[in-house]
């Protein structure tokens, strides 16, 4: 009897807040006032998360290894950046749009493709993907500025009231806050949701999944679509509060950085984007550019120790730690 | 250049895919292991046979010899102490592991020897032209062109023809068959790790001409050799070599007549293939 309903009463209870749940955006406000000269930096770091986020959908909930990403965090950079610089239209909440909608186009397309198949065939399609795009906008270059990019890309106010403040950032930064505690509340609604569970249970069985009749193929590329338009939102978000578009935003480089970044966080967590993200910045922007040679190492080395003796990043190792001191808590279970 | 000249680059350029690839493909399909840091282990050899050369003024075939012992040691000893924790675990986290390895291995070389590419100097037997008679050529290319021959030769026999080769194979396709019947797994791993990085580190000193040698080498040609190893098969050494062929006179093809932009056809390439024949190109099913 104890362990069907302690199972069902989780399961009714999961998605609850807990009490530390507003505690990261607290912080966040926090950082606004606390930190007044570091605001771009945060603000890259807000757009790491949501990046992250859109990833852990794919690859934490839905179990798709993807090392292209990047493929539709570039595709929304590049739309904000063509509809700002060839056609002129420079409002900045219907450029997001527009962005999300395109990476969405994009990754449905490309899912439609490559989720057929399945390990390192699936892997190398991705990044095939991701390649082809960013060859692409190389020799686009009278769309995209090919290898120079676009720089110099500037906005109209946020729905006509906020300047964007190219100094201290102070606008762009709440901004992007906003957008990431939308864009979190829509995941964090979609993954307690029942097509959340259903991409947990491909993740984990799929033929079981196929066994119960669920529609599986039709799921995975749901999730990666949606998992596009929100990369291609945090692409678009880039675009704007930093201006300026390069072929990086399709590099491997930056694929493999985010992906890097949500292993090392955590991923199927929810909260492993935030960890990762703030954890990875911050010590490559306090230690990077000092020691370059030794930041590289150490963070080499880091990977490998987390890897090796962490269950599942620093939260995975957090919760390990956790249930090994109080059990009791340990049953109140995971985000 | 001419049309032959372009098609021994390419074939030598492919060469030295294949030699590096090679040990990739085996240990992925053997050991179900995502390495990596394997470009790293080929960086590591060329390092060897550079620093050798020049400090102790070995010549070239003994220091490709010592690349292949040391470097085989070292990811033995690798593969023993970190590896085997992470066989059960994730791609995630094999994934993880072994990036962190690429960028210690990267910064360890940056840190010892500098960030400057590295030249290997050619014995003089192996510069200048070798006549054939027909056409003549750099007598290098040559020479890794037949070294890639001889070792597509010699691992198809070994693998087709001896007792460890069958081993090896029985492994590959049902690791727990493989153990039921005897097979000592775990050290299969070891060694087929070992050789397999140790011709990797061959590869990464004869091919310093045609891919350069420097500490980014592990993660920028990370890239190609996957797509060699995805298109070739996993554990299929003559679908690498070809694989690798494809790949190595394609990319030297559109170098010389796409530079901007020609890899486009690569990935363009690799994609059609992949989705034609998912498990590589010689096996038996097609989904």
């Amino acid at each position: 009897m104890s362990g069907a309903t302690t199972a069902a009463r989780e399961l009714a209870r999961r998605h609850r807040v807990k009490w530390w749940e507003p505690l990261p955006w607290a912080a966040a406000i926090a950082v606004f006032f606390l930190f007044p000269n570091y605001l771009g930096f945060a603000t890259q770091v807000l757009v790491a998360i949501l990046f992250a986020l859109s990833l852990d959908l794919v690859l934490g909930y839905a179990g798709i290894v993807t090392l292209g990403h990047a493929a539709f965090f570039g595709a929304g950079a590049y739309t904000v950046g063509i509809l700002g610089l060839q056609f002129g239209w420079s409002e900045p909440l219907s450029g997001l749009v527009a962005a999300a909608f395109v990476a969405g186009a994009v990754g449905l397309v490309s899912g439609l493709v490559v989720l057929r198949t399945q390990g390192l065939t699936l892997l190398m399609l991705t990044l095939c993907t991701m390649a082809l795009l960013e060859q692409a906008a190389n020799m686009g270059a009278a769309w995209t500025g090919g290898f120079d990019g676009m720089p110099g890309l500037t906005f109209k106010d946020i729905l006509g009231l906020f300047p964007f403040d190219p100094i201290y950032s102070r606008s762009q930064y709440l901004y992007a806050l906003a957008l990431l505690f939308c864009a979190f509340l829509f995941v964090r609604k979609l993954v307690y949701s029942s097509f959340g569970r259903s991409l947990t249970g491909i993740r984990e069985n799929v033929l079981r999944m196929h066994a119960v009749g669920a529609p599986v193929r039709s799921r995975l590329v749901a999730a990666y679509t949606l998992s596009a338009a929100l990369a291609g939102l945090a692409g678009g978000l880039f675009a704007q509060v930093i201006g300026y578009v390069n072929l990086s935003v399709l590099g491997l480089d930056r694929a493999a950085g985010i992906l890097i970044l949500l292993i090392l966080g955590g991923h199927g967590q929810l909260y492993g984007a935030f960890v990762g993200a703030i954890v990875y910045m911050v010590l490559e922007h306090a230690l990077a550019q000092a020691y370059p040679t030794t930041w590289q190492l150490g963070i080499g080395i880091l990977l490998m120790a987390v890897a090796l003796y962490g269950r599942n990043g620093i939260l995975g190792m957090a919760q390990a730690l956790r249930r090994k001191l109080s059990p009791r808590a340990a049953r109140e279970g995971s985000p | 250049m001419d049309a032959l000249g372009v098609i021994f680059g390419g074939v030598a350029a492919g060469m030295v895919l294949f030699i590096v690839s090679v040990g990739l493909s085996v240990t992925m399909g053997l050991m179900g292991f995502v390495n990596l840091a394997h470009g790293g282990f080929a960086m590591l050899g060329g390092y060897v046979i550079v620093l050798s050369m020049r400090h102790w003024g070995l010549p070239f075939v003994a220091a490709l010899a010592l690349a292949f012992v040391v470097v085989a040691a070292f990811s033995a000893v690798l593969e023993r102490l970190l590896y085997t924790r992470l066989y059960r675990a994730g791609e995630l986290d094999q994934v993880l592991f072994t990036i962190g390895l690429a960028f210690a291995m990267t910064a360890a070389v940056t840190l010892g020897v500098g960030p400057e590419t590295q030249t290997v100097q050619l014995p003089a037997w192996l510069r200048g032209q070798t006549d054939l008679g027909f056409f003549s050529y750099r007598t290098y290319s040559l020479a890794v062109i037949a070294v890639g021959i001889a070792l597509v030769i010699g691992l198809w026999l070994g693998f087709e023809r001896t007792n460890f080769g069958a081993c090896i194979r029985a492994a590959v396709d049902n690791r727990a068959m493989a153990q039921s019947v005897g097979i000592d797994v775990g050290r299969l791993f070891t060694i087929t790790f070992a050789v397999g990085s140790g011709l990797a580190a061959v590869g990464g000193g004869l091919g310093a001409e045609i891919l350069g040698l420097d500490p980014n080498y592990p993660l920028r040609y990370l890239v190609y050799f996957l797509i060699v190893v995805a298109v070739g098969g996993l554990g299929k050494v003559t679908g690498v070599f070809f694989a690798a062929l494809l790949i190595g006179i394609l990319d030297f093809v559109l170098k010389i007549y796409f530079p901007k932009g020609g890899t486009i056809f690569i990935y363009a390439l690799t994609l059609g293939l992949l989705l034609w024949r998912p498990r590589g190109l010689f096996s038996r099913k097609t989904a």
